[in-house]
């Protein structure tokens, strides 16, 4: 008998264990799956307290998987599409806690497009992961919002109607971070997480997560044959957290250098000459670019890290609004008396 | 001729966006200084400039202050409705109106007082294009020369409506005098109505239903407000947010204690009011009918989660766009069973703009105690009109959180904490609010066990469904309970919200045109305290009053009360999107009674009714 093998702890002094869920009901080999390992993953690594995170989603098999990572977080899984809402009230209610949201592609491209489109605009600081399968997977395999055009369903029916490209639509809305990964690309998935977890602002990642059980066939652009055989991993991401003190030697011509709000850099490969992720129009041209080869592109594929986001606007005071006493919130006497004064 | 004082009602037809809002508060201002009581009502179209509208002042030296069906004084600005307006008078009546108008032509047993209002304008006002907005000011000269408003009085209206706005107040200044001087050099007073001065006013306040809830949840320490534009609720929100920019900024830091969003639509105003419940602030948002339908999926999502939250309901006429500026008690039923699946909510009902502060404190005590939505159904007619009140009473008591457990007390109920255990078994569970520390739960609108851990469990859904069950038992007795007013008699009335004020004087007049004699309960709250079953058992015939046509409150007292509790009370209906009048009330009441001849009762129903029916009516509206 060897000595007791010691838990491997995280910055922050944590057990993997917190940082771990219930276990999964969805399908095994689901894409999803794949999505909260690296959650489970990208939250230890940055050590981040699971008791400061507030994890949300709206509904479908992918909203299910916040019961499957962060144990210790505070969870709320709400309605088909309305997540975006609930986390903004959410994040006003307590400035502190870290934020990170769920949702699929149907939850967030057909039912929540509205509420989709003003989270980004507004640059609610928070994560959000779009699990994208190209189908309703809880509901059985009806297409969504961004399964492509001629992709066929199971039964052979292809679909006619031309993809939602949310990445594409973060950009334009004013997301301050937008990344597009692979649930099969571990190592790119785990950077861009720890890369979004640093990130102060809307970080939207829209993750190609395969649907094994309705959307995995010959014939769809969502299974992960294809998507494997088209995913175009351009922009290397290399993320350094703020706390490992380790100085990267790069190339300017072939890789930018972004600094985020805690400090923390990220390197990413130019995937042409002129791309920088920082540039709205070169973001949009190599989305559109590669879209138009049949491909897409992987990788944090825009970055604004300086961009001032929502609850910053508002001017709040410093304590959550959730815990100002009494005192704090309800005026004196003396301004009841002015206001009814005024009424005379 | 006998002379009426204090005891009539006034009503300025205009033309919407030609800027008589001013005079008419001046107007109403200045008679509730001179110590009468008053109330003004606004009788407005959906649309911004053009379309005719109405304002209804009342003066009644009684302390009746609902809608008059009769209207007594009538100032008619407006050529397009102008002759129906005359048209539908009682015999009697007096006319001030637009001299170009030739209304004198229309009726014979009518005063007329006909007033040159641009030629009188021109001299007080050299900026053409002010002219338009200064000329209301002369018809309030001119009824100072034939009322007997002070003056002096009207001045100190009129200062106060412009405030700092010196240069504006004295250009109208002008136009009140220049109506008056000509009221005296050119007309003959030949009505019965005046003014004189009383003392019924003392030390009150005139303010909007919607500026008093403002009030109330800033001093119920709103932290969170979400909200949708719509009429008639814009101004709820629109005045909180003024008085919180005023009052719930730290003066040190310049930081705000508050967070309001102006969202998206109204799915996620309440979506962001039940993310910040849940993360522990009191939230709320503001809205009428269709933006209620909107919340419905997430109102049932906070019943079965059980997050609180408050919602504000100012209550417009109609399913759909309905009347959009018109007032109804029309939401009762849906959003106290709003949500699919089995749902209860709470609903708060104020009567008075005192009880707008009031009930908006005590709805966001009650959701943080029972952990659900308030909603707090006022209308548009108490939101919007102007109403006289004492001054609020300052809250003392300190904010009800609820059954919120911190980091020490959730230590000592150890593992046993579950998020949906009925520990002293009123129904209410334990929760805890996101915080570094706390130990966490994952809320969810699935099943659920008492754990709050996902099941599918027959036993598990329906011991959580019947607890809620408890739950809503429980609020019955810490709701705001009914103002019961018993009397010797045979017949009661039991009404809720704006129909109380009609109510009262209804009930005078039923005494004394008809020596009958009535008890009175006015319901305040969803679900009903056991005093509303024991009320309406103890007498015989019950008229249950409400503005909607389908007797919504008796629809919900048959599904709350024992079978057959509720076969004696009758109906009393209003729906026409005007204010409710006594009157209508007492007819109604003595048909049913079998006093009157109900079609005595529907010829004098055309009455009063006025224009406001026919002329917006014949337009294109929105
Ligand atoms: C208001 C409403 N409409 C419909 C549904 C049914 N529904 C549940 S999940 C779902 C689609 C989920 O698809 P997606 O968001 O792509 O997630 P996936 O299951 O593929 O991960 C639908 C339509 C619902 N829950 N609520
Ligand atoms: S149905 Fe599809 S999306 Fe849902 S769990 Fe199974 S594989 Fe995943």
């Amino acid at each position: 008998m060897g000595e007791p093998v010691k838990a491997k702890t995280n910055r922050i002094g944590l057990e993997m264990a917190p940082y771990r869920g219930g276990k999964t009901t969805l399908c095994a080999g689901c894409g999803h799956n794949a999505i909260s390992e690296r959650i489970i993953d990208a939250f230890f690594e940055m050590g981040v307290n699971p008791r400061d995170v507030i994890k949300l989603s709206g509904i479908g098999c992918s909203s299910k998987t916040p019961a499957y990572f962060l144990a210790d977080a505070h969870g709320f899984n709400s309605v088909h599409g309305r997540m975006p809402s609930v986390a903004t009230g959410a994040l006003l209610a307590n400035r502190k806690m870290i934020a990170i949201g769920v949702s699929g592609d149907g939850d967030t491209g057909a039912i929540g497009i509205g509420q989709f489109v003003h989270l980004m605009r507004r640059n609610v600081p928070l994560v959000y992961i779009i699990e994208d399968n190209g189908c309703y997977g809880l509901t059985k395999g009806q297409f969504s919002p961004t399964a492509d055009v001629g992709s066929t369903q199971k039964n052979g029916q292809p679909n006619d109607l031309p993809p939602i490209d949310t990445c594409m639509l973060a950009v334009q809305l004013g997301a301050s971070f937008v990344a597009r990964s692979f649930s099969g690309d571990k190592k790119q998935l785990l950077a861009i997480l720890k890369a979004a977890i640093a990130h102060r602002g809307t970080a939207m990642i829209d993750v190609l997560s395969p649907c094994v059980t309705f959307n995995d066939h010959e014939g769809s652009t969502k299974s992960y044959a294809y998507v494997k055989e088209h995913d175009e991993p351009g922009g290397e991401v290399n993320f350094v957290p703020f706390f490992e003190d380790i100085s990267v030697e790069y190339d300017p011509g072939t890789t930018t250098a972004v600094t985020m709000h805690d400090g923390s850099k990220l390197y990413l490969k130019k995937v042409a000459e002129e791309y920088n992720p920082t540039d709205k129009l070169a973001a949009m041209r190599l989305m559109h670019e590669t879209h138009a080869r049949g491909e897409f592109a992987t990788g944090i594929l825009y970055i604004e890290p300086d961009k001032d986001d929502f609850v910053n606007q508002l001017n709040l005071v410093d304590t959550p609004l959730a815990f100002l006493p009494t005192g704090t919130v309800r005026p004196g006497r003396e301004v009841l008396d002015a206001v009814m004064e005024e009424h005379r | 001729m006998n002379k009426v004082v204090n005891d009539f009602s006034i009503q300025v037809a205009t033309v919407n966006g030609s800027g008589s809002q001013t005079a008419n508060l001046v107007l109403l201002r200045s008679i509730f200084q001179m110590g009468i009581p008053v109330s003004g009502k606004n009788m407005f179209p959906s649309n911004i400039a053009g379309l005719p509208t109405w304002y209804t002042v009342r003066a009644n030296r009684d302390g009746f202050i609902a809608r008059k069906k009769e209207v007594d004084f009538l100032v008619a600005m407006n050529a397009e409705t102008a002759r129906e307006d005359v048209m539908t008078l009682e015999p009697g009546r007096a006319v001030l109106y637009d001299e170009p108008l030739k209304l004198n032509q229309l009726r014979t047993d009518l005063t007329f007082y006909p007033v040159p209002f641009d030629k009188i304008v021109a001299t007080v006002c050299t900026d053409a294009k002010l002219r338009r907005l200064v000329k209301n000011m002369i018809y309030d000269g001119v009824l100072s020369e034939l009322l007997g408003i002070e003056m002096g009085e009207m001045e100190k209206a009129l200062r106060k409506q412009f405030g700092k706005k010196v240069k504006a107040a004295d250009l109208n200044m002008g136009a009140l005098k220049a109506g008056a001087d000509y009221a005296k050099q050119h007309l003959t007073k030949a009505d019965p109505f005046a003014v004189e001065r009383m003392n019924k006013t003392g030390g009150m306040i005139l303010i909007e239903g919607n500026t008093a809830a403002a009030l109330g949840a800033m001093f119920a320490g709103v932290t969170v407000v979400a909200w949708y534009p719509i009429t008639p609720s814009s101004s709820l929100p629109e005045a909180l947010i003024g008085y919180l920019k005023k009052y719930r900024v730290d003066p040190a830091t310049g930081k705000a204690t508050y967070a309001v969003v102006q969202a998206e639509d109204e799915i996620a105003s309440i979506g962001m009011v039940l993310g910040a419940g849940w993360a522990g602030a009191r939230a709320m948002t503001s809205t009428s009918g269709p933006g209620v339908s909107l919340m419905s999926e997430f109102a049932g999502l906070a019943y079965y989660a059980e997050i609180p939250g408050v919602v504000f309901d100012i209550q417009r006429v109609g399913p759909s766009t309905g009347l959009p500026t018109r007032t109804a008690q029309g939401d009762i039923a849906s959003t106290a069973l709003l949500s699919h699946g089995d749902t209860k909510q709470i609903l708060l009902i104020p009567s008075s703009v005192e009880e707008c502060f009031e009930l908006a404190q005590d709805a966001f005590d009650l959701a943080e105690r029972f952990q659900q939505l308030v909603f707090v159904m006022s209308d548009l007619d108490l939101g919007m009109n102007t109403w006289m009140s004492t001054p609020f009473t300052y809250p003392d008591r300190v904010y009800d959180r609820g059954k919120v457990l911190t980091a020490e007390n959730v230590k000592a109920l150890g593992a046993e904490w579950g998020r949906y255990r009925d520990v002293d078994g009123d129904g209410i569970p334990y929760r805890t609010i996101p915080d570094t520390g706390m130990p966490s739960y994952f809320t969810r609108g699935s099943g659920h066990n008492e754990r709050g851990q996902y099941s599918e469990r027959p036993d598990d859904y329906q011991r959580n469904v019947d607890r809620l069950a408890r739950k809503h038992e429980t609020a019955k007795q810490q709701v705001p309970a009914p103002i019961v007013e018993d009397a010797d008699a045979e017949v009661a009335i039991v009404a809720y919200g704006t129909s109380h004020w009609a109510v009262v004087e209804a009930r005078t007049q039923l005494e004394k045109e008809a020596g009958l004699k009535t008890a009175y309960m006015r319901l305040r709250a969803f679900p009903f305290p056991a005093e509303v079953d024991a009320f309406i058992a103890r007498y015989k015939r019950v008229y249950l009053v409400e503005q909607n046509r389908d007797a919504q409150m008796k629809m919900l007292l048959r599904i709350e009360l024992p079978a057959g509790a509720t076969n004696h009370v009758r109906s009393v209906l209003h729906y026409n999107g005007l204010p409710i009048d006594a009157r209508s009330i007492t007819d109604d009441i003595l048909v049913q009674e079998g006093r009157k001849a109900r079609d005595t009762v529907e010829a004098a129903a055309a009455v009063g009714r006025g224009a406001a029916a026919v002329a917006t009516a014949a337009r294109e509206g929105e």
